[in-house]
């Protein structure tokens, strides 16, 4: 029971990372209706911020803690404004396949841009917050822990509270559902798509940050596999949906934990995907997802 | 017909190129290594150690009155990158012999390439069996797996006292997947039990899942046969989860980074390895001094003592070849006996293998210590 626990925890924990990081593919595929792979390089350069923030601040603080995350944030708005200003903008409009491969060129660009500033070699990742562990009979629960999940949680709660009870949240329904009919209304379609920009880039730095608070070795190329799970959790919740990214997150994140407990350890990931499969025969708009009619 | 109009016009376009290879000064030795990436503190390692030797070579008067020319690729510790290198090597910058590398998966990949055009490949640390099995071309200066398996599971059963233990195993590392078969064998042969068996892939990050049910088996130690970056993860989050026995793994262990991403983590976690810098040897101890004084003080590890010895071992074979031809230096290096290096004297027996001792290493006060010697 105690090692049931203790992997239901595991598992929610890793699948919170995947959420948070699932919430920003589908914010971006909500409003724009396209997979911004560039994402999970964002993701990597919020962890690569706080690498180099929190080198510079005592260890083990709260408050130290806090500003390495929301220089994290921060930055990664910034990067995701500038990526969507240089390289998608001037593709909007056009077939949606030009900019899906614009953004993993983008996507590329990151990564070997991040070998050559960041440097190709693993770096240990300080401990930024302070971290205690709890011990329940056999059952160890970290604060890390815990604070992913926490941290997942509240901001789909805020990004709820965003979309659907603010001014800047209906633009961006608006500008989702016909571009041009919200411009008629009056809004201005260039800063509600760098505003949905700045949001999920900030909650990839979010995520980076959480991930190496728990994974502390990290690399360029950390934000690849991580992106890949995130973007398979958005589409298993379906993806345009807040709560299905995380929801997808928390069921991938979960089964992999429990198959890569088992004796099958070796086919965690085929397992995990294998699931989506499943899903997806059965719901192929996600399990949150609405199925709709394809505009022609 | 054809073969007879090839014969007219590769004859001279060969001699031409012969030519060419014979005019130049210098002797070519193709280095390949993982200088970036994720075993990049191994690729740096090795190199600076061959390096140091072929610095030192030249500075002896070089190789048959030539000197030694290192040209270095560096693999970005990926598969696929490997024989893109050694392609390289061989057919642009026609390098006689080629030394590398640390990781057996990737010494494997190069393997058949330098097999296959019969240039003689000598990798310095890498231990899986495979290696010098692919051909009469590939030799090796260190100790292998199946005796690194045993070394372990005798000091499992003797020093740590250990019956019952898990083994995590990265699947997509041909070197970790052998270490752990050659180790089970013979741990299991002298009355060890093997609990649980968990398995993980390079690049893993998160360990929990397997570690959890590593917890709720009892075991006496857990044997992580990795390499440095996964172990140092798994130490931590061990620790996390409240599991206190004992981890120990190979010398895929043995980089200082191990300390660095584990800290306080990996005090007490043992591994075994090729050398020891704090071993009371004359030859051992002026090398690290001659380390120290090339690389800014730095200490050479032992992927740094295997990579000063097969660049050694190299320009000795190429001596007794008398020439940079391939089969007379692979001919050289087969007949290799007791040549005295760092890691010890190296002898080439019919497997193209060398047989060392191996040392085992403890993590003390976030320094490697030195704990007992095993001989072969």
């Amino acid at each position: 029971m105690t090692e049931f626990l203790q992997q239901l925890l595991n598992g929610l924990s890793l699948g919170a990372i995947y959420a948070l990081i699932a919430l920003g593919y589908t914010m971006v595929y909500g409003v724009l209706r396209f997979i911004n792979f560039a994402h999970s390089d964002v993701f990597m350069v919020g962890a690569f911020i706080g690498y180099y923030v929190g080198r510079h601040l005592p260890e083990n603080t709260l408050g130290g803690g806090l500003i390495v995350l929301t220089a994290a944030m921060l930055g990664c708005a910034l990067l995701g404004v500038t990526i969507e200003r240089l390289a998608y903008r001037r593709l909007r409009g056009g077939p949606t396949l030009n900019v899906l491969i614009t953004a993993i060129g983008v996507s590329l660009l990151l990564e070997s841009s991040g070998q050559v500033f960041f440097g190709a070699e693993p770096r240990t990742f300080p401990a930024v917050f302070p971290a205690k562990d709890f011990a329940f009979g056999g059952l160890v629960i970290s604060t890390n822990q815990l604070l992913v999940i926490a941290v997942a949680l509240l901001l789909v709660v805020a990004l709820q509270f965003i979309v659907f009870r603010t001014k800047i949240g209906t633009a961006m329904r608006a500008v989702a559902l016909n571009p041009k009919a919200a411009q008629l209304v009056g809004i201005n379609n260039n800063t509600v798509i760098s505003f949905t920009f700045a949001l999920g880039s900030a909650l990839a730095g979010a995520g980076g940050i959480l991930y190496a608070m728990n994974y502390p070795s990290i690399d360029p190329l950390m934000g690849v596999m991580p992106g890949l799970k995130a973007f398979v959790a958005a589409v298993l919740g379906g993806i345009g949906n807040i709560p299905g990214a995380a929801l997808g997150g928390l069921i991938l994140g979960t089964v992999e934990t429990f198959v890569g407990g088992s004796q099958f350890s070796t086919y965690k990931d085929a397992i995990a995907f294998g699931v989506l499969i499943l899903i997806l025969l059965f719901r192929p708009a996600g399990l949150l997802g609405k199925s709709t009619v394809e505009k022609v | 017909m054809i073969s007879a109009l090839l014969k007219k016009f590769s004859v001279p376009a060969l001699a031409a190129l012969l030519a060419v290879a014979a005019r130049a000064d210098d002797i070519k030795v193709g280095e390949f290594a993982s200088l970036t990436g994720k075993e990049a503190a191994f690729g740096q390692s090795s190199h600076k150690g061959t390096l140091l030797a072929v610095e030192e070579i030249n500075a002896g008067g070089g190789v048959l009155g030539q000197q030694l020319d290192l040209l270095t690729e560096d693999d970005q510790s990926k598969s696929g990158e490997a024989s893109t290198a050694v392609r390289k090597l061989i057919a642009r910058d026609k390098a006689v012999a080629i030394l590398g590398e640390v990781a057996s998966s990737r010494s494997i990949e190069a393997a058949p390439i330098c097999q296959h055009s019969h240039i003689p490949m000598i990798s310095p640390s890498s231990t899986n069996p495979k290696v010098t099995a692919i051909g009469n071309y590939i030799f090796r200066v260190c100790f292998t797996d199946p005796f690194q398996g045993k070394v372990l599971a005798k000091f499992a059963r003797d020093t740590l006292h250990a019956h019952r233990i898990a083994v995590l195993t990265s699947v997509s590392s041909a070197y970790s997947v052998g270490l752990a078969k050659y180790f089970i064998e013979p741990f299991t042969a002298g009355g060890g039990e093997i609990a649980v068996d968990e398995k993980y892939s390079e690049g893993d990050k998160d360990f929990r899942a397997q570690l959890t049910s590593i917890k709720a088996s009892n075991v006496d130690a857990i044997f992580v046969p990795g390499y440095y970056t996964e172990a140092a993860l798994i130490c931590k989050q061990a620790h996390e989860l409240g599991l206190s026995v004992p981890i120990f793994g190979g010398d895929g262990w043995e980089a200082p980074e191990l300390i660095e991403i584990g800290g306080a983590d990996v005090e007490g976690c043992y591994y075994s390895t090729h050398y020891s810098p704090k071993a009371s040897v004359p030859a051992v101890q002026a090398f690290v001094k001659r380390y120290q004084a090339r690389f800014d003080g730095e200490t050479p590890d032992a992927m740094a003592a295997l990579g000063y010895d097969s660049a050694m071992v190299l320009a000795d074979a190429i001596k007794r070849a008398g020439s940079t031809d391939g089969e007379k230096i692979r001919d050289a290096l087969a007949a290799t006996k007791d040549f005295p290096g760092i890691t010890g004297k190296t002898t080439i027996d019919e497997q193209r293998n060398a047989t060392k001792s191996a040392v085992i290493i403890t993590v003390k006060n976030g320094q490697f210590e030195f704990v007992q010697i095993v001989e072969p």
